[in-house]
Parts: C-alpha cells; sequence; structure tokens
C-alpha cells in the first residue's frame, strides 16, 4: 500500500473515531435492541395495537357498527346466540347482544392501553420521587417513607381496589386513581435502594462540594443514572396494569357497560362459551398478545441495557452452538469464560 | 444477641405497617354515609326511626373518633368485631374461610416451586438452548395470561369434558381433607393448577435470570478452574446462591396470597377469605372487610420477617445489624 493510501486510511479512522466514541449508553442500547428480533417485533405489535384504537372510529366508519349498538336482527342467530365470524359484515362475529365484536374488541383496546399508560406513568413519577427522597435523605424521612411504602405493599391489593372501586363507585379515573396507587412502592424500593449507592459516589461529593442544593443533586446528578432500571420496570408494569383493569372489569368492579372493556366481554363471554368459541377466543387473545408484547419488548430492553447477561449467554452459546460473531471478540469472551 | 434486638425493631416496624393499614382500612370505610348499612340491615320498608335505630345498635351514631377508639380498643384485644348481617365474630369467619385459602397456597407452592426451579436451572445451564428457548416463551405467556383466563380455560378444556364423559373426580367447590384425601385433592386440583401456571412462571424467570447472574461471577470460574465436575459447580456453587433472592419472592408470595387469592377462589367457587372478602364487600360488612385486610397485612408482615431471617441464614454476607 503506498504512503498516500496509508494516509488516507489513517484519515479515515481519525474521522470515525469521534463517532465511535460518542456513543452514548442510549445509543449502544438502542442498537443490541434493534437486533433484537423478538423485541423489535413486539415494538411493530405494540404499534399497530396503538394505531388500532386510535383508528378505531375509523372502522367505525367502514362497517356502521358504533360500539354500543345492538343488532337483534343480523347480530343474533334465531335462537338469540351471537354470530359467527364473516357473518353480515360481522368481521369478528358478535357479542351476546348482537353487537360486533371486532369494534368492541377494538374500543377495548383504548381502555386497555390508556389505563396502562396513564397508571404506569404516575405510578412511575411517584414511585421515582418517593425513593429518590428516601433514599437521598435518609434518616426519619426514610423510616417514614419506608414504613409507608410497605404499609401499601402490605395491603392485599385486589380486596383494597374492589372495595375502592365500591366506595367510590367504579369509573375510568377511581379505576386508575387505584391502579396507580398500588403500582409505585415496588418502583420506590428499587429506586430507594439505587439511590442509596449512588448518593455515596464521588461525583455526588463533587457536586456537593460546589454548592448544589438536595433537589439538584437528587433530579441532575442522580436521577439520570437510575432512568435504565426505571424504563425497564416502567415497561414491564404497562402490562401488569393491563391485566389488573382487565381482572377488576371481569369481577365486575372496572369499567362498566355498556363502555367496552376487555376483562368485560370475557367474563359475559363465559355464558356463550358452548355456542360461540370466537367470543372468548378473539378478547382473550387481544389481551394475551398485548400483554405478551410489552413483556417481550420489556425483556429485550433489559437484556439491551445489561451486557453482563449478555456476556454469558454468548460464551455459553460459544460452547454448543455455531457463533455469529466476529473471531476477536469471541476469543476475548472465551479466554474470560474459560 | 443481635439477632433478638433484630428481631425486637422488625416486629415493631411489622405493628407499626400493620396498625397503618387498618387505621387506612377503617377510615376508608367508615368515613362515608352509614345509611345505606342501615337500610339493607333494616329491611325495605323500614321507617326512618327503625333505620336510626339501627345506626345507633351499631355504634355508627358516635363521632368518627369515638368509633376509632372502639375499634382500636378491640383490636388490641384480638378481638375483630362482628359482621353487620349474620352477628358471626370475624374471628369465628376466619377460622372458616382459612382452610380453602391455605389448602390453595400450600398444594400451589409445591406445585410451582418444583415447576418453576427445575425448570429455571435447566433453562439457565443449557440457556439458548432449544429448551431454554421453548421454556421462555412458556414463562412470558404464563405472565402475560390473565389469572382468570387461565382459570376459565381449565374449566372449559378439562372441568366440562370430563364431567360429560362421566369422570367426575375433578370438582369446583371446596371440600376439607377431612371428607377424604382423594376428594380433596380433586376439588383442588384445577386451582392448583392455576395458580401454579402463573407463579411458576414468575419462579422459572428469577431463578434462570439468577442462575445466569451467579454464572458469571468469578467464583465460578475459580470453582470450574479447580477442576469441579460441572455438575458439582451448578448445585454445590451456583444454585446455593442463586437461591436467596428466590426465597426472599417465595415468603412475600406466601404471604400476599395467604391474604386471599381472590380470583383463582371466585373462579373455582372455593369459598376462602379471598372470595369471602369480595361478598362482604358487596354487602357493604365493614367489619368482615376491615378484619380481613388486617389478617391479610399480618400475613404479609410475619412472611417479611422470616424471609428476613432466612436470608441471613443463607447467605453468610447478610448481617442482621
Amino acid at each position: 500500500m503506498s504512503l498516500t493510501g496509508l494516509e488516507a486510511a489513517a484519515g479515515e479512522v481519525a474521522a470515525d473515531a469521534p463517532v465511535v466514541e460518542g456513543r452514548s449508553q442510549w445509543q449502544l442500547t438502542w442498537r443490541r435492541l434493534r437486533q433484537d428480533k423478538v423485541a423489535m417485533a413486539s415494538l411493530v405489535v405494540i404499534v399497530v395495537i396503538i394505531a388500532l384504537a386510535i383508528g378505531a372510529p375509523l372502522f367505525v366508519a367502514i362497517t356502521h357498527h358504533p360500539p354500543n349498538v345492538a343488532y337483534p336482527n343480523q347480530g343474533e342467530t334465531a335462537a338469540g346466540n351471537p354470530v359467527p365470524p364473516g357473518t353480515a359484515g360481522f368481521w369478528l362475529g358478535t357479542d351476546g347482544t348482537g353487537r360486533d365484536l371486532f369494534i368492541r374488541i377494538l374500543y377495548g383496546a383504548r381502555i386497555s392501553l390508556f389505563v396502562g399508560f396513564v397508571t404506569t406513568a404516575i405510578g412511575t413519577l411517584a414511585g421515582v420521587a418517593v425513593g429518590l427522597i428516601a433514599g437521598y435523605f435518609g434518616g426519619i424521612v426514610d423510616a417514614v417513607l419506608g414504613r409507608f411504602t410497605d404499609a401499601v405493599l402490605a395491603f392485599p391489593y385486589v380486596v383494597l381496589a374492589l372495595a375502592l372501586a365500591v366506595v367510590l363507585g367504579p369509573s375510568l379515573p377511581v379505576i386508575i386513581g387505584v391502579i396507580a396507587f398500588f403500582s409505585w412502592a415496588a418502583i420506590a424500593r428499587i429506586v430507594r435502594g439505587q439511590t442509596l449507592s449512588i448518593k455515596e459516589k464521588e461525583y455526588i461529593e463533587a457536586a456537593r462540594s460546589l454548592g448544589a442544593g438536595p433537589f439538584r443533586i437528587m433530579f441532575i446528578d442522580i436521577l439520570p443514572n437510575l432512568l435504565a432500571p426505571v424504563l425497564v420496570l416502567a415497561t414491564l408494569y404497562i402490562p401488569t396494569a393491563v391485566v389488573f383493569e382487565a381482572t377488576l372489569s371481569y369481577l365486575g368492579l372496572g369499567i362498566q357497560p355498556p363502555t367496552a372493556s376487555w376483562g368485560d366481554i370475557l367474563a359475559d363471554a363465559q355464558n356463550f362459551y358452548q355456542v360461540a368459541w370466537w367470543y372468548v377466543v378473539f378478547p382473550a387473545a387481544a389481551l394475551l398478545i398485548t400483554t405478551l408484547a410489552f413483556n417481550l419488548l420489556g425483556d429485550g430492553i433489559r437484556d439491551a441495557m445489561d451486557p453482563r447477561t449478555e456476556r454469558v449467554l454468548a460464551g455459553r452459546r460459544g460452547r454448543g452452538q455455531r457463533r455469529r460473531r466476529p473471531p476477536a471478540d469471541t476469543l476475548a469472551m472465551r479466554a474470560e469464560e474459560d | 444477641m443481635a439477632l433478638i434486638g433484630f428481631l425486637i425493631r422488625r416486629i415493631l416496624s411489622g405493628i407499626v405497617v400493620v396498625w397503618l393499614v387498618s387505621t387506612g382500612a377503617f377510615f376508608l370505610f367508615f368515613a362515608r354515609p352509614v345509611d345505606t348499612v342501615a337500610r339493607q340491615l333494616a329491611g325495605r320498608a323500614a321507617t326512618p326511626q327503625v333505620i336510626s335505630e339501627v345506626i345507633r345498635n351499631l355504634g355508627l351514631n358516635e363521632p368518627i373518633m369515638v368509633q376509632y377508639w372502639h375499634f382500636l380498643e378491640h383490636l388490641v384485644q384480638g378481638n375483630l368485631g362482628f359482621s353487620y348481617f349474620t352477628g358471626e365474630s370475624v374471628d369465628t369467619m376466619l377460622k372458616q374461610d382459612l382452610p380453602p385459602t391455605l389448602s390453595l397456597v400450600a398444594g400451589g407452592v409445591i406445585l410451582w416451586l418444583v415447576a418453576g426451579l427445575t425448570v429455571g436451572i435447566i433453562s439457565a445451564t443449557k440457556a439458548r438452548s432449544l429448551f431454554d428457548r421453548f421454556s421462555n416463551v412458556a414463562v412470558l405467556i404464563g405472565l402475560s395470561m390473565p389469572v382468570f383466563v387461565i382459570g376459565e380455560l381449565l374449566i372449559l378444556v378439562v372441568f366440562v369434558p370430563l364431567n360429560q364423559h362421566g369422570v367426575h373426580w375433578i370438582q369446583t367447590g371446596y371440600s376439607g381433607p377431612s371428607q377424604g384425601l382423594s376428594t380433596w385433592a380433586g376439588h383442588m386440583i384445577l386451582p392448583w393448577l392455576t395458580l401454579a401456571a402463573v407463579q411458576a412462571a414468575v419462579y422459572t424467570r428469577l431463578s434462570r435470570g439468577q442462575l445466569l447472574d451467579t454464572l458469571g461471577e468469578d467464583y465460578i470460574r475459580t470453582a470450574r478452574a479447580k477442576g469441579l465436575s460441572e455438575r458439582r459447580v451448578i448445585f454445590r456453587h451456583a444454585v446455593r446462591a442463586a437461591l436467596t433472592p428466590v426465597v426472599s419472592q417465595l415468603g412475600v408470595d406466601v404471604g400476599q396470597l395467604l391474604g386471599g387469592v381472590i380470583v383463582v377462589e371466585s373462579v373455582f367457587g372455593l369459598g376462602g377469605i379471598g372470595e369471602v372478602s369480595v361478598q362482604a364487600i358487596d354487602t357493604d360488612n365493614l367489619p368482615v372487610i376491615i378484619g380481613f385486610v388486617i389478617i391479610a397485612a399480618v400475613f404479609v408482615v410475619v412472611a417479611n420477617i422470616i424471609v428476613d431471617l432466612v436470608y441471613a441464614l443463607l447467605d453468610p454476607r447478610v448481617r442482621i445489624a
């Protein structure tokens, strides 16, 4: 190779170098996540479900079947049972009172996703705030907040959720409040633990010596280091909240009819399982696909953020199966593993 | 000595937690109009005089703080109050409703621990194998399935067809072990499977994750370098360390579940603490709701204390101080 060629190559390397250095943890995570086919597929499924939920009125315009309108003539058999999928323009058949099941599942998705996202957001914000304050200040503040967190975790939460729904009257805000009330405590505990270890680091000491106040340290210096575990917890909490809402509605104490909700549809479907399989199968599948997609995505994000599990897995993979990584990489890992 | 001090401190803070929970429950339920309860008790055609009589008899006309004081007095004496409707003491009701819940949790724990730990350990030692991939999918489905869907599915695909074909061993409802062990198991098998299906998923994931983390530790490499057999490395060195978080999860879960497994109990009509609580909620039977909430909180608190103790025994790095 000629000298100029080498120089050019060196120049290229030099030009590349800052780009390589500039990768933040988030960029690395995103790169790893993008290679995770299952996680990306889940992301696509989630986006599709959100699009379907938002676009529900569009499907009403196409099918001319509003969610709460019953069609006793076309939508029910002579015996008054639901009609099967594909009959008389009902794509997924009808429910027990002759309403369009497909449209009702779409509107149920709106409730489920809305409850899932809103409660997770509220619970995460509250949990992070409580955990940060308890962990940072310690002492009496920690003791009081800690006992309060314990009390919430010790509540038999389904009983309490049901009781609250009865006392306050089941409605969407009440259900969101109840689910959010039980979602912050677990997050607060983990954030507190992380805060305890981070606040002892030297750079926090440095910030303090520069005159930073407690809230600046908590929210500017500590919080960014907690975002990764909190993001994973939040992603994994969404399906929990979705199931929570479905369970409340299934027990009759969630979203009240005629508003469509997956739990409520499934509770009604019990009476028809012998004559209308679709009435049970489709809403159950919608619920399962949604929660599964969020769980898979949360898992993917966690794996992508934690290089340690990846290293162990890659090392193990190297033993049994053909590996796809570049040789230098595997050699290094081999050396580390064996 | 450190142990006794630790126990005393944990028990004191446990009492604070139970007090917080009971106070929360009391004000939540009592600080609301009392007419509804009285009207239900007095019957539909009751005159206003009868209703106010009922309210007086229940002591609901007193100021809320006085009621709260009475409530605390009774609580300290171990008296959880009396059902509004049957006059039965809540303590007695508790003794009646505990066996189904206890049966459910006891059988469920064995099933889910055996299934969860076996699959979790095999998956971790054969990570990314076909078995691991399948078990991961099964775990995620288990985690994503609402309990009531699993219960309903079991009823549809197991209970109904079997009974239609003349096999009547599997039943719904509850029958105590004193009625015959086989009958008891026949009534409990579907609830056990439902509970275990959900929990086994949690435990598989937890034990797999913990074991994978542990297998990445330096001391495991050291153990392998010493030439120990893989079997010995995994069972003597890795599994023991990996199991401590599983133990703590188990304590918390058992504590929570003993407070009532509402959905499973309701789907299979077992009775039990959960189902009775829901009935009490439906009928505004305040003393029963509060009593059951307090008992459930006690279970959780006690379970947490036991977990901390076991933790210290299992993991020498945890010091009780």
